[in-house]
């Protein structure tokens, strides 16, 4: 569908897994990694998507221009552990067209 | 011992609406949860954000549809075991269960509802190696007793709220109260913020900024922490470290009760009464999963509410009952309190 992206997911057993995710449906990078079933529930997303639990991190392995990052998922961020110059928190990331070919890599658990 | 007719494990919307149904039955209900306030997530993690998909609220605080939940279940007087995690389940020969708590507390009662959620909350411990080492010997994650840290020499880590706000009130108790947060911003409120500033300002507490604890050392006893300050780092002495990096969810040791698991979630019988595996061991709210599950807190009342009326069979077998509606029927609390719908006015018209 021409309102899908393109975006390369390596999950945390170092699979990668292209898939595509709708610029539509107000989802966030997390949500897509949901709905593909990327990441066993309940080990991402615990909060909701509110910035406030950082089991969503990511690490941005592409050159993508991406949100900038705000006050609450830069605080997470500060608080959670294997946070990387990359990181960032995938519902804090609302799919967009801007996201072509985007390459992302879950964080561990934590 | 503990008994009860239904016991709910976890204290969430989903747990807290059980109490009013099933006192609408009848059924008294206790509920267990490891947290030391009920609320679940909406009081731990998200008290102060709205919520718009509860039916009749366009919006409402979590802190606040707690807070209903309570006020709509008060008259049916729940009994609460908090700060308690639900350890083991033991099925005894009459088919009633016994639940014991990892402090010993014993629980019995014919019909067990796990509204679980996402778990029980555990804190999450820095990536430290040898930090087990030194749990309970100097090293805590959740402060119960501020006594306990008396004439200490305190060090705390984190940079949210609970970090600050016991960095303040332990200034007044310590003996040395050193807050370590890798950044120099803290996410908490404004007001615990400046406080922590002023404390900092008159040598009451001191604030390492941007900061790291990295190492712990001692000798059967924690005695002092690594701190990593950009290229720096350096030893500070102290008799405890209390790592606050916030609370995680896990399942824990709901896990082994035997329950068939799924998607880090509790198998249920689709979506007929949210019975698991073991007859008399129920699930509701987010901590099921059947075909076709939202985790939605309204979707957490409905499946209490049916699961209700199966618990009602199981503990009154045979004995006949059909739905009334609270208009027409009133609540019966169970400390004495009745409402009920005023009388129409019956006047003639002369």
């Amino acid at each position: 569908m021409e309102q899908d992206v393109t975006i390369k997911i390596t999950d945390r057993d170092g699979n990668t897994h292209e898939v595509l995710a709708p610029t539509d449906m107000a989802m966030n990078l997390m949500e897509v990694v949901r709905s593909y079933e990327l990441a066993p529930e309940g080990t991402i997303g615990v909060c909701g998507g509110m910035a406030m639990c950082a089991s969503c991190q990511c690490y941005v392995k592409s050159n993508h221009e991406l949100p900038e990052m705000q006050d609450d998922e830069e605080a997470m961020l500060s608080e959670a552990f294997y946070v990387k110059e990359n990181s960032r928190l995938g519902c804090q990331l609302p799919i967009s067209k801007e996201m072509e070919g985007l390459e992302v890599e879950l964080a561990p658990e934590s | 011992m503990i008994t009860t007719d239904i016991l709910i494990i976890g204290a969430g919307p989903t747990g807290l609406f059980t109490v009013f149904e099933a006192g609408l039955l009848k059924l008294k209900c206790h509920l267990i949860d490891a947290l030391p306030q009920p609320g679940g997530q909406c009081s731990e993690i998200y008290p102060k954000k709205p919520i718009y998909d509860i039916p009749a609220y366009p919006e409402i605080l979590a802190g606040d549809l707690t807070d209903k939940l309570l006020e709509q279940c008060k008259q049916f007087e729940p009994g609460f075991t908090l700060g308690e995690r639900a350890e083991t389940i033991d099925k005894q020969d009459d088919g009633t269960f016994i639940v014991t708590t990892n402090k010993g507390t014993k629980h019995h009662a014919p019909v067990v509802a796990i509204a679980g959620g996402l778990g029980s909350f555990e804190p999450r411990k820095p990536l430290i190696d040898n930090i087990i080492d030194y749990e309970d010997k100097g090293i805590e994650y959740i402060i119960k007793d501020p006594e306990f840290y008396r004439n200490k020499r305190v060090v705390i880590a984190g940079g949210g709220d609970s970090a600050l706000d016991w960095s303040i009130f332990l200034s007044d108790v310590a003996s040395e109260v050193t807050l370590i947060h890798r950044r120099n911003e803290f996410r908490g409120h404004l007001d615990s913020v400046e406080k922590v500033q002023e404390l900092k300002n008159q040598g009451k507490i001191e604030l390492i900024t941007p900061a790291e604890v990295v190492g712990v050392h001692g000798n059967g006893k924690i005695e002092a922490v690594t701190i990593k300050k950009g290229e720096d780092s350096f030893q500070k002495e102290c008799d405890h470290f209390v790592p606050l990096f916030g609370l995680s969810p896990k399942l824990g040791p709901i896990a082994n009760w035997g329950l068939e698991i799924e998607k880090n979630a509790i198998k249920v019988n689709n979506a007929l009464d949210y019975q698991t595996n073991i007859p008399g061991i129920f699930a509701i709210g987010d901590v099921n999963t059947y075909p076709g599950k939202l985790k939605l807190i309204l979707c957490g009342f409905h499946e209490a509410t049916l699961m209700c009326q199966a618990a009602y069979q199981i503990i009154n077998p045979g004995k006949r009952y059909v739905l009334k509606y609270t208009t027409v029927s009133g609540v019966d609390g169970f400390d004495g309190t009745r409402k009920e719908a005023p009388k129409a006015v019956v006047k003639a018209i002369e």
